[in-house]
């Protein structure tokens, strides 16, 4: 039985560094290639040496394919392409080609240059691990080799993101990435055609969390920003430069503009503008809303909106910072943080979700004392607020997906493993199919059951259909018989008569004769319509002549009669027919033996 | 397998095709040729067209005064202009299941087939195409409506007039199928039946037919469309472009292997080389300006004016331009290079990674920022007052017949300083300018179309080997104009089949294989055997099973004897329906014999013939007639002999 493996190296019964590995049809493909922003040490990146201990895995992939431009699903490609080493296709989305190089150079600069970490990968290497990158555009098929196609669905998570449907022959898997069922101030809702894959491989971050509606969420977030300006405070979101960010600055703008505030807000980093270019660019990646207005009013052009400094953390008075990156873990968000950390009027909201190991997941977990670098430790006394605006499906969107496309196994990763459980649970419950969990390095199988494809002679299907009737019934089963040709990789269905003249083959007939005596005192004549009618009442729905040469046809069968010399009334019938119709042939002989029933005229 | 042709014009094809059991029709195209017979509309009051006088006929019978006008020696209907629509009386349109739109110039007609056939089907196009479309559309009923005609002439349409009247007009056929322009509401209607697609996905028609758009070159998101079944191809090739302009590159390799190839959308100017005519254009600009004269230039608000702007982008410094104000006057002017800016999935490589730096993939967005170009929705509004002369006005329509090009050639006319050129290929251009004659304004032609040459055209069709090949009867012989020019028309073989409106051709096809699919019960049941070295062969009774259009087999299962109520014969005679194999092969007689020993059966005479041997078996009174190609068994009142012979018989024989 054909089989499809999936290994995950990240992201198995975790979240980060997404990397999965799957095999189906004789082909190897990488889902996705991220970090982890938990550790800082080789955990960092998944465990490439599970491919190969020694060398290049270019021989070892067919192709490598990125769902989004986040660190967690692409911070390790040019690491895996250019320091391990890998020459094959590398496929993303537009969007995700546009960005993933800015933020994969920024998470360089944070490494190398201000953690001073060596043995990381270079500018050049980004830029060469970029130029291996084949751009995908949503729904189009796209050929990897004769035998391997993808396409790529809308998954709404951020700009660019996509799920893949991978297919080989007839298996199939769909890998969703990070996905969002529920359209936001930006962006669209994750779609996918009924397309039954053998197996879905979702993600699961949210996969006990039913979400309130985004209206109440986002109107808490509000509340919250307003009252802390209100009394004078700093609010601080960290972010990441793209995604998010985008739809909580369309939600601030909107709030500034409606409530007349003049609390100034801040975008760290130069990426802003440039990041709100890439959303002007790529507006067709965007929701309905905001495609179908853009002409009139670019949503992504922000009036209050300004680039931060770093010396405005020191300005007196309330003020709205978002700073990258999100979990709090490096850079412009954590030096902010520090700073503002020992005062109770201030605010840090995060809105996403924060990895294990990272400030922002301890400062969530309730914890008011850090240690920092050099062994110091920081008291946290500002308000510390969660609002989930991360754009994950939650289990409800979850298992709309999985009506959505109706997989046929169904695989979690990126999620934790204890919520993944429960969910698994419901999904098999509710939709009685197998769901898998595996942990990172561990291996699950699915068995396929592929149908075979094969060419029928157009000759032989319209004669079968023809025998079904006029119309074709589908609840009445038509049977058909031929003869299947193997001949190099072509499988070819045609009648036995086609095969026999394709494979230039000889017929050979296999014919029977048997006489049967019967005691009937009648003219030769009159016992053999005797029997025409006898054969005419016993078998129904069989084409049964009486031909003028002094014969009986039934289907091909030949019976004729003649009177035994020595005595008229035994007749002697003989019959004929051919190996085709053996089994009437028998039935017949077996059936005339027995004699003609007396009540016949 | 059939195709309805219901368009003449070579570059606004209409086709339907029948292709196993659906029905596609191939582009919608307008042939808006037909205004040409009809008066301009003008924006503001023109008293030179209100004073044209009427035309009557010489011997005076025949007086439409308000109906026709004279102008220079032409006749031109007075009312609102009218469109050639596609026929509509070839084949009922309402059993057209899809419309496959190639470029947004071919979808023109959508609204008069979507809205009033009945149609209930889904149009295929990308997404440029549907938007850039919705552009176009609104323009042309903006301009309609904008300057509404009371009057609707329809007597000049009596065939018995028609006849009378001077040429063009008299040679104008199906007169009264024209059409006014549709509604934007009609416009809403058709587009909201329009599926999306991208290149090279393939969509499933009925499981019966794949249908799946390719990049053809020629403008923002067109397409050429592959039509296939798993044994047949229809490549429908239509307005291709193998010049490097702004779309993405024509995707050539994917169209290998059609049995049939349309061919569609070829360049109207054959003889004219658009790198010529774009460096003609820009010295002709340069110079008018240089003099203190305006240029006009009628055109589409999309297409080639990308690439105009970007040329001029080049070339306004070099020419010392620099102060030179450039107008882009249209309904949809903005949309059009707002939209521009955000397709570049559909961009040539070099603008595609123009946005990964982030910048805007088209020059003009500079342009419009350093006020260089200027966009205006009318010329009433800001545009009458910011507007300085001299200098440079893209406007539409390229007939010249309706539009706010009609009010700049009654302003610019009458001086020999101006000057219009014409860059658009859809109209003669002494046609366009008929009724604004006399004329001073100095006329340039560089029509530029980028579209296949025939050159081009015999090399692709070289590559890519289609079986056969259907084009407008157009391409199979030259332009009137350059009856020697032999190079100037399609010579393949084998030759192609031509067609025009109206025409129904049968495709050559031979269907031979069609797909079914063996599940995978019964295919772990076959037993295959080889026969020949690489040759195996399995006979297989299945249940076929065939649901939309998609076809199964699967494993047959005994049927359970029901008994039945009713008095029986003691045994049910066989299925009426069961297999029947064919033999193949021959029995050695040795080997035969030896088999029959085996069996205890050893009393055997055997007796030569002239073709084979007969077996006597003498203790069972049985006769076995071996032949090279047959065998027959005689053997009475013996079944259990019988049945024991035939199977040993089989043993040497292979079942089909």
């Amino acid at each position: 039985m054909p089989e499809i493996k999936v290994t995950p190296l990240g992201a198995g019964q975790d979240v980060g560094r997404s990397c999965i590995l799957v095999s189906i049809g004789g082909k190897n493909i990488m889902l996705d290639c991220g970090m982890h922003m938990g550790y800082n040490d080789d955990r960092r990146f998944p465990d490439f040496s599970y491919i190969t201990q020694n060398g290049r895995l270019t021989e070892f992939l067919d192709c490598v394919i990125i769902s989004h431009f986040h660190l967690d699903h692409c911070g390790a490609l040019p690491f895996m392409s250019e320091m391990v080493g890998y020459d094959g296709p590398i496929y993303m989305t537009h969007p995700t080609k546009a960005i993933c190089p800015i933020l994969l150079e920024d998470f360089r600069k944070i490494t190398v240059d201000k953690k001073g970490e060596t043995n990381f990968f270079t500018s050049q290497m980004i830029k060469d691990c970029m130029k291996k990158v084949v751009p995908l555009n949503l729904h189009q098929t796209v050929q990897v080799d004769d035998e391997l196609e993808i396409k790529a669905y809308y998954a709404g998570h951020v700009l660019g993101a996509a799920m893949v449907h991978i297919k080989v022959g007839s298996e199939s898997v769909v890998y969703t990435g990070d996905y969002n069922m529920t359209p936001d101030r930006h962006l669209g809702a994750a779609w996918i055609d009924k397309c039954r894959p053998d197996l879905l491989i979702s993600e699961s971050t949210y996969a006990t969390t039913i979400r309130d509606s985004k209206r109440c969420r986002e109107r808490d977030f509000l509340k919250k920003v307003h009252e802390s300006i209100e009394r004078g405070g700093k609010v601080l979101i960290p972010v990441f430069a793209l995604g998010r960010a985008q739809e909580l600055c369309i939600l601030l703008e909107t709030f500034w503009e409606r409530m007349n505030l003049k609390a100034p807000i801040y975008f760290s980093t130069g990426l802003t503008e440039k990041a709100n270019h890439y959303y002007k660019l790529f507006i067709t990646w965007t929701n309905q809303k905001i495609r179908k207005t853009f002409v009139q009013r670019n949503m992504f052009e922000f009036k209050h909106i300004k680039a931060f400094d770093r010396s405005y953390a020191d300005n007196p008075g309330p003020m709205v910072v978002f700073a990258t990156p999100g979990m709090l873990h490096a850079g412009q968000s954590l030096q902010i943080f520090k700073k503002w950390a020992g005062n109770e009027k201030n605010m840090v909201i995060m809105p996403g979700y924060c990895v294990q190991g990272t400030i922002g997941h301890k400062i969530l977990n309730g914890q008011r004392k850090l240690e920092m670098e050099g062994r110091s430790t920081l008291d946290v006394k500002l308000q510390v607020e969660y609002m989930s605006f991360s754009a994950h499906a939650d289990a409800k969107g979850i298992m709309q997906l999985i009506r959505m496309a109706e997989p046929r196994n169904m695989l979690l990763v990126h999620g934790e493993a204890v919520k993944m459980e429960f969910l698994k649970g419901k999904i098999e419950q509710e939709f009685s199919i197998d769901c898998h969990m595996p942990a990172n390095g561990e291996t699950v199988a699915v068995t396929t059951n592929p149908s075979v494809p094969v060419d029928i002679s157009l000759n032989l299907l319209k004669r079968e259909m023809a025998l079904g009737g006029p119309l074709p019934d589908p609840k009445k089963p038509r049977t058909m018989h031929g003869t299947l040709i193997m001949k190099e990789n072509s499988l070819k269905l045609v009648s036995s008569e086609q095969a026999l003249k394709e494979l230039g083959l000889n017929e050979h007939q296999l014919r029977f004769t048997c006489r049967v005596q019967l005691q009937d005192p009648h003219s030769d004549s009159d016992t053999l319509h005797r029997i025409y009618t006898h054969l005419k009442s016993v078998l129904k729905g069989y084409t049964i002549q009486h031909l003028p040469d002094g014969t009986v046809m039934v289907e091909s069968i030949v019976i004729k009669v003649s009177s035994c010399a020595e005595d008229a009334n035994t007749k002697v019938l003989l019959l004929s027919w051919s190996y085709q119709d053996e089994d009437l042939g028998s039935f017949l002989s077996t059936l005339l033996k027995k004699g003609l029933p007396s009540g016949l005229c | 397998m059939k195709l309805y042709c219901l368009s003449g014009h070579p570059t606004l094809p209409c086709n339907v095709l029948k292709f196993k059991s659906t029905t596609i029709m191939l582009d919608c195209g307008l042939d808006t040729t037909s205004v040409l017979n009809f008066l301009p509309l003008p924006l503001v009051h023109s008293p030179r067209l209100s004073k044209l006088p009427s035309w009557v006929s010489k011997d005076g019978t025949i007086n439409l005064e308000k109906e026709l006008k004279e102008c220079a020696g032409r006749v031109f209907v007075d009312s609102q202009p009218e469109f050639c629509l596609p026929e509509r009386e070839l084949l009922d349109l309402s059993t057209v299941d899809v419309i496959l739109v190639s470029n947004y110039h071919c979808m023109m007609a959508l609204p008069y087939i979507t809205e009033h056939t009945g149609f209930t089907g889904t149009v295929y196009a990308t997404e440029p195409t549907l938007q850039i479309g919705r552009l176009l559309m609104e323009e042309l009923v903006t301009f309609m409506e904008r300057v509404p005609k009371a009057q609707s002439a329809t007597c000049w349409k009596n065939k018995e007039i028609q006849r009378m009247l001077p040429g063009p007009l008299k040679d104008a056929v199906d007169v009264w199928t024209w059409k006014r322009s549709y509604s934007m509401q009609e416009v809403n209607s058709a587009l909201s039946k329009v599926q999306l697609v991208g290149y090279s996905q393939k969509v499933e028609l009925f499981g019966a037919v794949q249908v799946s758009p390719l990049s053809s070159g020629y403008s923002l998101g067109s397409s050429n469309w592959i039509i296939q079944s798993h044994h047949e191809k229809v490549s429908y090739v239509s307005g291709s472009s193998l010049l490097t302009t702004h779309p993405q590159p024509m995707d050539q390799s994917s169209l290998k292997n059609s049995d049939v190839l349309i061919l569609t959308g070829l360049t109207q100017m054959p003889t004219a080389n658009p790198d010529g005519m774009l460096g003609e254009f820009c010295s002709n600009l340069a110079m008018t300006i240089r003099a203190g004269g305006n240029v006009l230039v009628p055109c589409y608000s999309s297409g080639v004016i990308y690439d105009l702007l970007e040329c001029l982008y080049q070339f306004i410094d070099n020419a010392n331009l620099g102060t030179t104000p450039f107008y882009f006057i249209s309904p949809v002017a903005n949309s059009s290079l707002e939209f521009s800016q955000i397709f570049a999935e559909w961009l040539c490589h070099n603008k595609q990674s123009k946005v990964y730096l982030p910048e805007p993939p088209f020059p003009h967005a500079e342009l419009i920022q350093t006020n260089k170009l200027k966009h205006y929705s009318s010329i009433h509004g800001d545009f009458s007052s910011e507007f300085r002369q001299p200098c440079v006005v893209f406007t539409g329509h390229p007939s010249l017949r309706f539009g706010d090009v009609v009010h700049f050639m009654e302003l610019w006319g009458k001086s020999s300083l101006n000057t219009i050129i014409f860059t658009e290929p859809d109209f003669s251009y002494l046609d366009a300018l008929a009724p604004y004659q006399p004329l001073a304004m100095k006329c340039v032609y560089c029509p530029i179309d980028t579209r296949l040459n025939f050159h081009q055209v015999s090399k692709l069709l070289k590559e890519v080997q289609p079986l056969h090949v259907v084009c407008p009867e157009q391409y199979t012989q030259p332009p009137q104009s350059q009856a020697h020019r032999s190079d100037l028309m399609l010579e393949l073989h084998p030759p192609p089949m031509p067609y025009r409106r109206c025409s129904v051709l049968n495709l050559p096809f031979r269907r031979r294989y069609e797909r079914v699919y063996i599940l995978p019960e019964l295919a772990n049941s076959l037993v295959p055997s080889e026969i020949k070295p690489g040759v195996s062969l399995a006979t297989v009774s299945a249940v076929l099973h065939s649901k939309d259009n998609k076809h199964t087999l699967q494993r047959l299962h005994a049927i359970p004897n029901v008994p039945k109520k009713r008095k029986r014969v003691p045994e049910e005679p066989p299925v009426l329906l069961g297999p029947k194999p064919l033999l193949s092969g021959a029995v050695p007689l040795e080997a035969f014999l030896a088999t029959l020993q085996k069996h205890g059966i050893t009393e055997v005479k055997v007796e030569e013939t002239a073709d084979g041997h007969i077996l006597h078996l003498q203790a069972e009174d049985t006769l076995i007639q071996l032949e090279e190609d047959g065998t027959h068994i005689v053997c009475d009142n013996n079944e259990p002999l019988r049945t024991t012979l035939r199977d040993l018989v089989l043993r040497f024989l292979q079942r089909l």
